[in-house]
Formats: C-alpha cells, structure tokens, sequence
C-alpha cells in the first residue's frame, strides 16, 4: 500500500496530532512498510471465517443500578492542568468563528 | 546472605518464623536499589519512607498468607495512589492516580509492600525499554543490553534482587520477552484472569496483568493472590481460581508436550535454536513426552497482532486530550490545537507511529481489508491452537529468536522490533495462559522457553514448568555472585 504525504497529513488529522515537517517522511516511510508487511493477510483464505470479538466464550456482564460512592471530584481534578471550582477549563471555543467572521 | 537474593517462598518462611522482620526485607532491597540502580535504571519512583513505614506497621502484626512482608514493585502503567503513575509518558509525567489498581490493592491487602515503579516502554509499546521519556533501563546481566519490553524495569529489578517479585502487563509478551531476556521467571496469565481495572489500557482484548519473579513457585504465590473476578473489570472471569499443588521434578511425568517444529524454525538465532533443542531434551529427560504440532497461522500472528493492538491503542490512547489528567500545551490556540499540540508534545514518536497506523487500519474505506481481515484470522489462529491441545497438555515455544541484543541496536527499525515478539505475540491473540522460564546462558546472556496452555489452564501450566524449571537447573544472577 502506498502511502502518501496527504495520507499521513489525513491520519494526523483524524488522530489529532500534529507532526513536525521534518517527522512526517520518515513517519511516512515506516507506515508504508509496515502496512506492506500486513498485506501478507490478503494471502490466506478467510471465506465464511467469523472474526473474533472475544477470545473466550464470553456473555454480557449486567448489574444492579445501585448508587455506589464515586471518587472525591478534589482528587479528581488534581490532575487536571486548568480547572474551575468542579470543572475543567479549556480556552474559549464557542462563539469563535463568529469573532473571527 | 543478603535476604534480598531469596525467593518469595524462602523469605516468607523466615518471616513466619520471625528470623526476619519485614523491615530487614525492604531496607535490604532499598539497599540495592541505591547500589545498583542508577547503573540499570529499573526504578524511577522509590518509596522508601512509605515502604520503611509499612514494614513498620507490619511488625506488629501476626505474620498473613505467603505474601506477607514481601517487597514488590509495580510497572508504572498500573495505578497507584501512591507517588505518579505516568506509563512512561511525558503527557502522563504528573499524573497521581486517585485510586489504586485491583492487583495492588490485593497485593497491598496480602501484606505486600509497595516499594516502587518500574522503568517501561511508553504506554507498553516496545520490546525493549527504549521507549521511556524516562530514558532506557539496562539488562543486568550486561548493561550494553537491553532488558527487553515492555515490562523492562520490571524484569531487570526481579534479576538484580532489587526487590523479591514485581508486577508487569502482557499486551504481546511484555511479561515473558523482558523475562527471557533478564533470566527471570514472568507469566501472562489466560485474559480476563486477572483484573485490568487500573492497568492503563493499551489493547483492551489483549492486556493481561502478571507477575515477574525469581522462581515459577514464587510466581504462583504472587498470581494466586491477584487473580480472580473483580467487579469492576466486566472482562474479568468470573470463574473460581484453581489452587496449584506442585510435585516438583516430577510434575513433567507424563505431560504430552507438544513441538510447533516449522513455526520455530522461522528466523531463529543458531544459539537459540540450539538452547531450545537442549531444553527439550531436558522435558523428556524429566518425562515429558514430544509431540508434533501444527500452528499453521501462527506465522500471521504478527501481521494480525500490529493490526489488531495498534487499532485499539489509537481508541484507548483518544482519552489523552490535555483537558482532563495530561500534559497540556503552552501555545495559544482554538481547542483543536490545544488537543493535537498537547498530544503531539506528550506522545513519543513509537506512540504516535502507532495511533496513526491504528487510524490507518480502522479508518473508512480500510476497515474491512485490515481490521476485520486481521479479526478473521485471529479466529483461525485460536484454531490453530484448539486443534494442537486436542493432542498435547503444553506446548513449547522459545520465548524469543535471540538473547536479549544491544541498546539502540533495532531502535531505527519499527517493524524488525515488532518481527521479535513473534513466539509471543500468539498467547495473547487467543487468550491462552504462557509463562517463559530461563533455560541456560549464551555469550553470558540467558534465553528463555514458553509453555503455552489451553485457556484456564493455569495449573496445567504451572506444574509443568516447575517441572521444567527443576529439570533445567538455572542459576539466578544473585545466585552466581556477579551482582
């Protein structure tokens, strides 16, 4: 499978990263020979094969809905790189096309 | 003799026995850590004064089960209350866990003593331990080395005695590879065995948690301790975890093992090839009878396994998005840029390379010819396996093609690292049960052997390689003198 620049650029986008410049070649040659090596797959014959979803025989898991005690939110947002009272703040979105139109 | 060279089992008969005190066991094992540890980098995080404290508390009490008093350290992927738990990541460096693991909550519940985190490749992503933002970690056995991965800190803390026992994950062979390359005993466990509530997610179908421990006794002091259903991990089996009696050398009388001959052949090293023939040797000397097998798919294992880990590493690894728990970026931007350049800052390139070839394979119009194809033939894989233990009890593989090889000697090549996980990658695709034990020493550096068994076949499992493991005669690095 060929793998191009615009290729890599469309993954980065769907996985939001974003590489430098001068990673995106080397990136992009690994890829490619690695999805080469996968191709040896289309060799073996899976008509009528199910793919697997787990590997043992097993059923859905049900519970009670009982309320049970969560994490203290204080612990939680310990952890967060910006919070306000018991929320995580991120910069502002919301409006900004319309600021920019 | 530093008590921090015995075994779990012969640790615990002392403490029992009062001819040592907990704290004798974690300043000992704190001892070499300080000695020995900024030569091999196994141990970012020590706890001294938490570890110090606990043996304290411990001395008052009666002496518990098998585990009690034994210092451990856990790989830096399962939370932790305690210090961070960063998986190897920069975007995770700051991260305190709020709540501990299931396996070390039960391990802290068995008079286990926390005593540290060890080194990994980021997100367990690596056959080496190259992959830390913390730096690589170094084999014992020769510090030009590798520890292999990812559970590396883990393998090289258990083989220089810088604890009794340690906790790793087992996505591809993260346990047994690091273990075979170290000359240590490490066990993956059949999935949904063992709790991965708290193991941060890497392939939700294939992690595993294990132990990593000087003798496959010890190991089944550790795994009985950890496994079992837990509530909060849905895929945990919810079945009763069998206790394992153990006869010793004799335990391999019998037990019909069976030899995937044209799938080791494949890209083995002549030394390796050579150790593994003597091992062998060494089942059927200790009564085991050989029997052919077939694993006709497995040499796809690692085609399907690239495909399959790397498509759910890019789901699980979507929650690091610099709002929540992670690293966030200095530059000012829209809240795309926030995402993609904090991520972009905080993954390493190996992760990155993974989450795009994970969106490769699952991304509109590649869906059916990689990801679904690749779910297909792990069906037939499982197969595979099905059809080989209708004939035999275990089967051997060795645990890698080569003893452990030098530090950046593979790091420019992705896809020859991947190509080395190919004899364990398998155990995970179909869920089974796999332990690797040391066999012998080359150029002075050991390799390791597998037994893989039928899912749940964990008693099986274990009795045969302490058969094995008897039958073989090791010698520990600690028990050589050279550390």
């Amino acid at each position: 499978m060929r793998i191009s620049d615009q290729d890599v650029r469309h993954l980065e986008a769907l996985a939001a990263l974003r590489l430098a410049p001068a990673d995106r070649e080397p990136m992009r040659v690994h890829l490619e020979r690695i999805l080469e090596y996968m191709e040896q797959l289309n060799a073996v014959d899976v008509t009528g094969v199910p793919p697997t979803s787990h590997v043992l025989d097993a059923g859905n898991v049900l519970r009670d809905d009982q309320v049970v005690a969560s994490l203290p939110v204080a612990d939680v947002l310990r952890n967060a790189p910006d919070a306000s009272g018991s929320f995580y703040r991120v910069p502002r979105f919301v409006g900004e096309a319309e600021a920019e139109a | 003799m530093n008590p921090a060279l015995l075994t779990i089992e012969e640790q615990a008969r002392l403490l029992r026995s009062r001819e040592l005190a907990p704290l004798d066991l974690v300043d000992a094992a704190l001892g070499r850590i300080a000695t020995l540890d900024p030569q091999l980098h196994a141990v970012p995080q020590v706890f001294a004064a938490e570890a110090r404290e606990r043996a304290k508390q411990l001395a008052n009490e009666t002496p518990g089960g098998p585990l009690w008093g034994i210092p451990w350290l856990a790989k830096d992927v399962l939370t932790t209350r305690l210090g961070r738990t960063t998986c190897g990541s920069r975007i995770l460096e700051n991260f305190r866990s709020p709540y501990d693991a299931t396996v070390v909550a039960r391990l802290e519940a068995a008079g286990a003593i926390l005593l540290g985190k060890t080194n990994m490749d980021e997100f367990a992503m690596g056959s080496s331990t190259e992959n830390s933002a913390w730096g690589p970690t170094r084999n014992p056995w020769n510090p030009e080395c590798v520890p292999g991965g990812s559970s590396g800190g883990s393998a090289a803390a258990v083989a220089a005695d810088l604890a009794s026992f340690a906790l790793g994950t087992d996505t591809g062979g993260s346990i047994r590879q690091p273990a075979a390359f170290c000359g240590v005993v490490g066990f993956k466990p059949t999935y949904g065995r063992v709790s991965r509530y708290g193991l941060v997610a890497f392939a939700s179908s294939l992690d595993q948690v294990g132990p990593l421990t000087k003798t496959v006794r010890d190991a089944v002091l550790v795994y009985e301790a950890i496994a079992g259903h837990d509530a909060h991990d849905s895929t945990s089996l919810d079945k009763p975890v069998d206790r394992l009696a153990t006869d010793g050398p004799a335990a391999l009388r019998g037990v019909r093992v069976g030899v995937p001959r044209d799938f080791v052949a494949q890209g083995m090293d002549a030394a390796a090839a050579a150790d593994f023939d003597a091992t062998l040797r060494a089942a059927v000397a200790a009564g085991a009878t050989l029997v052919d097998v077939r694993l006709e798919r497995a040499p796809a294992s690692i085609a399907v396994y690239y495909i399959v880990a790397t498509a759910e590493a890019a789901a699980n690894l979507s929650r690091f998005d610099g709002v929540r728990y992670t690293h966030r970026t200095a530059q000012a931007g829209d809240l795309a840029t926030l995402f993609a350049a904090s991520r972009t800052e905080g993954f390493g390139a190996e992760v990155q390379r993974r989450i795009l070839l994970g969106t490769y394979v699952l991304s509109s119009g590649y869906y059916d010819a990689y990801y679904l194809r690749a779910q297909k033939v792990r069906t037939l894989i499982r197969r595979d396996f099905e059809r080989a233990f209708a004939t035999c009890d275990v089967i051997a593989m060795p645990t890698s093609p080569t003893p452990a090889f030098r530090i950046g000697e593979r790091a420019a090549d992705p896809l020859q690292m991947y190509l080395s996980d190919v004899f364990t990658v398998p155990a995970n695709l179909a869920g089974l049960p796999a332990i690797s034990i040391p066999t012998s020493t080359v150029g002075g550096l050991p390799l390791g052997v597998q037994l893989y068994a039928p899912p749940l076949g964990e008693a099986r499992l274990l009795q045969a390689a302490e058969g094995l493991e008897a039958g073989l005669g090791f010698q520990r690095l600690g028990q050589r003198g050279a550390v």
